[in-house]
């Protein structure tokens, strides 16, 4: 394959000009004004700009770009969806109807952590231990799914293995993350949030050009629709521009409800249950920075996610039209007029002489959809004539089927060096800035909402080292993470953290903001249910992820999933089931219940305070 | 429309932009709608949580 690798000079110059230009910044503002708290402090606001791409900068990682990129690139632009409510759900209902609540509860009780928020709402130190319990335990699966976006990319862009990567990605996180000096400074995750956004506008301004413009470039994507993979035709993938076909009891209906629950409605409500992004409303200092940064945020996330969404999908067409040029033999003629068929990849093993290229996953002759463009007669290793036939195919038979890899091989192909070094920069910039807020939280987790709610000891020195032991063992665990489990886990692990949290927190989140009935029992209850329902789906029902952990094949002696022999079941993401039955509790529960005394909910309620 | 066949993608892909058209609309009317104010709880808070991130 073409393309470009091996780290020059140049690349090293520039990466260093960038750590050194991030850390210069960090410094900067580590002398003046660095974070949220001191605006709050000097009775200044911060520039909405800076508000809003600091957040967006937060939620957006790795994870979307490279990660649900390259999904959009296996599945299509149903992805948009995702967009559509990262933009409406994410940003738009957050900001307007829970940054404010959220914002006044934590300063009448004094909150400074997401778990610490929910404890005090509810008067339960129990509630506030379960919340750090979580996220002290699942968030580093999150992390690890950022870490291997980048390192992936970095890989594929530098010809380095992927250990070598994943070594040098740790070893930069560790030196950002562990000190902890640079994790609130909000002007350097604006520097990283420009960078990334120079860098999305370059890539889609690219990718439609090469494609002719946009309608021709989503044309030319419809017209592959028949070139999709049959594996994925068969789970009822119908085209990178149609959305999965939808219905239930059928194999054939698996993709939808892949795509639709677990991509699309997981991680687009699981956004605003996110601890990292809760807290950032506390920071924040005035409906009036919400409002503002309303506009900013949307347009930032269209951005980011749009972005590789749409580029992911429609790196198929450019692949076909400009990719590689593979050769093999015809298996299956899927549309002769259109030069559209099932071809048995080959490579040269000696001159003129030709043999099948083998799949390393299944030990099989690896066959790719393929748009053909000439014939030469050839001989085979055994001296047999065929007719060998050469053309191009969709993004995801050059990334060897694996989504993660997508978005890097397209990169690496079609673009110029440069970009694939400014990219790097973007994609370490969406690392740097992600990460620095989830070990942040899973320290704050160990050391605030752990360490001092079960010894009773306040603000104490040794709650700083648990901290710190914290971050680096949350930094261990998902390098781990990423060197152990290979192949298609960004979006995956991305989706379970968020849809977790949605079924977990959610509803005593939302219900404790706007609900004066809610009660800590409710609260408990629904938190137990959300969490217990969505490991007890994930170990033993969701065929993929219960497949993968091999619970369900000692319970079941070999099976996928319990519901094995019931289509489509084993494709419904955890939150279709564990959010209505966590909801459903905390509704339940707390109507039973003794309401919390008038005292607290006035406290709780309060409109704010005079100046 | 625009290359896009189905109605669902083309709702998804358009809505996007208009989501984020929307967005910029409401943070340009409501840009100086809301009360600027910093109360007493918000400054006490702000040197609370400057605290706690000095400690670490």
């Amino acid at each position: 394959m073409t393309g470009h690798s091996a780290v020059g000079w140049v690349d090293i110059v520039v990466i260093l000009g960038y750590l050194l230009m991030t850390a210069y910044l960090g410094w900067l503002g580590y002398r003046g004004t660095r974070s949220a708290a001191d605006f709050l402090v000097g009775g200044r606001s911060a520039h909405p700009v800076i508000m809003a791409v600091s957040y967006g900068a937060t939620f957006i990682s790795t994870a979307a770009i490279v990660g649900f990129g390259g999904v959009a690139g296996l599945f299509g632009m149903s992805l948009l969806w995702l967009t559509l409510l990262n933009i409406g759900v994410g940003i738009l209902l957050a900001f307007t109807l829970l940054g404010e609540p959220t914002r006044r509860l934590g300063h009448h009780l004094g909150a400074h952590t997401f778990p610490e928020l929910l404890g005090a709402r509810y008067q339960s130190k129990g509630i506030q231990i379960f919340a750090g319990l979580l996220i002290f335990l699942f968030m580093p699966l999150y992390s690890a799914a950022v870490m291997t976006g980048g390192t992936v990319f970095a890989a594929t862009q530098f010809g380095v293995d992927f250990e070598v990567a994943l070594l040098v990605f740790a070893l930069i996180t560790g030196a950002y993350v562990i000190p902890g000096g640079l994790k609130a400074v909000m002007y350097t995750d604006t520097f990283q949030g420009l960078i990334m956004v120079l860098a999305m506008i370059f890539l889609l301004w690219f990718t439609y050009t090469s494609l002719g413009g946009v309608t021709e470039a989503h044309q030319a994507l419809t017209d592959l629709a028949d070139l999709v993979p049959p594996p994925l035709q068969a789970m009822g993938h119908q085209g990178w521009t149609a959305m999965p076909a939808f219905g239930w009891g059928a194999p054939g209906y698996d993709l939808w409800w892949t795509v639709v629950t677990a991509i699309i409605l997981g991680v687009g409500i699981g956004v605003l249950a996110q601890p990292q992004l809760v807290v950032r409303f506390m920071t924040v200092r005035s409906r009036r920075e919400l409002d503002r940064g309303v506009a900013i945020g949307a347009v930032f996330i269209l951005l980011m996610t749009g972005t590789p969404f749409t580029v992911g999908s429609l790196s198929n067409a450019w692949f076909a039209q400009h990719g590689p040029v593979l050769k093999g033999q015809v298996v299956k003629e899927i549309d002769p007029a259109k030069g559209h068929a099932l071809v048995g990849l080959m490579k040269e093993s000696a001159p003129g002489r030709w043999e099948p290229v083998i799949n390393p996953k299944t030990q099989q002759p690896a066959v790719a959809p393929m748009l053909i463009s000439g014939h030469e007669p050839v001989q085979d290793a055994a001296g047999v004539s065929l007719d060998l036939v050469s053309g191009r195919a969709p993004s995801v038979v050059y990334a060897k089927g694996d989504a993660d890899q997508i978005i890097p091989t397209f990169i690496n192909a079609a673009l110029p060096r440069w970009f694939g070094l400014i990219f790097f920069l973007a994609l370490l910039a969406a690392a740097m800035s992600t990460m620095s807020s989830q070990f942040h939280t899973i320290g704050t987790a160990a050391g605030r909402d752990l360490y001092e709610r079960l010894t009773g000891r306040h603000g104490a020195e040794p709650s700083v080292l648990v901290m710190r032991i914290a971050i680096v063992v949350g930094l261990l665990v998902a390098v781990s993470i990423s060197y152990t489990v290979r192949g298609e886990v960004i979006a995956r692990f991305t989706a379970i953290f968020f849809g977790l949290c949605a079924a977990t927190f959610l509803p005593a989140y939302v219900g404790g903001l706007f609900w004066r009935r809610a009660t800590r029992a409710g609260a408990l209850a629904s938190m137990a249910v959300g969490m217990g329902v969505s490991l007890f789906w994930l170990l033993l029902i969701k065929a993929k992820e219960a497949g993968a952990i091999g619970l369900v094949q000692l319970v079941t002696g070999g099976k996928q999933s319990l519901l094995a022999g019931y289509p489509n079941w084993p494709s419904v993401d955890p939150i279709i089931i564990a959010l209505p039955l966590s909801i459903l509790t905390f509704v339940l529960v707390s109507l039973m219940t003794k309401p919390a005394d008038a005292q607290h909910l006035a406290r709780c309620f309060a409109p704010a305070q005079a100046r | 429309m625009i290359g896009i066949p189905d109605p669902l993608v083309l709702t998804a892909y358009l809505g996007c932009i208009a989501v984020a058209a929307v967005s910029v609309l409401y943070g340009l009317i409501r840009r100086n709608a809301a009360i600027d104010e910093v109360t007493r709880e918000d400054r006490a808070w702000a040197i609370e949580e400057k605290r706690v991130e000095d400690e670490r």
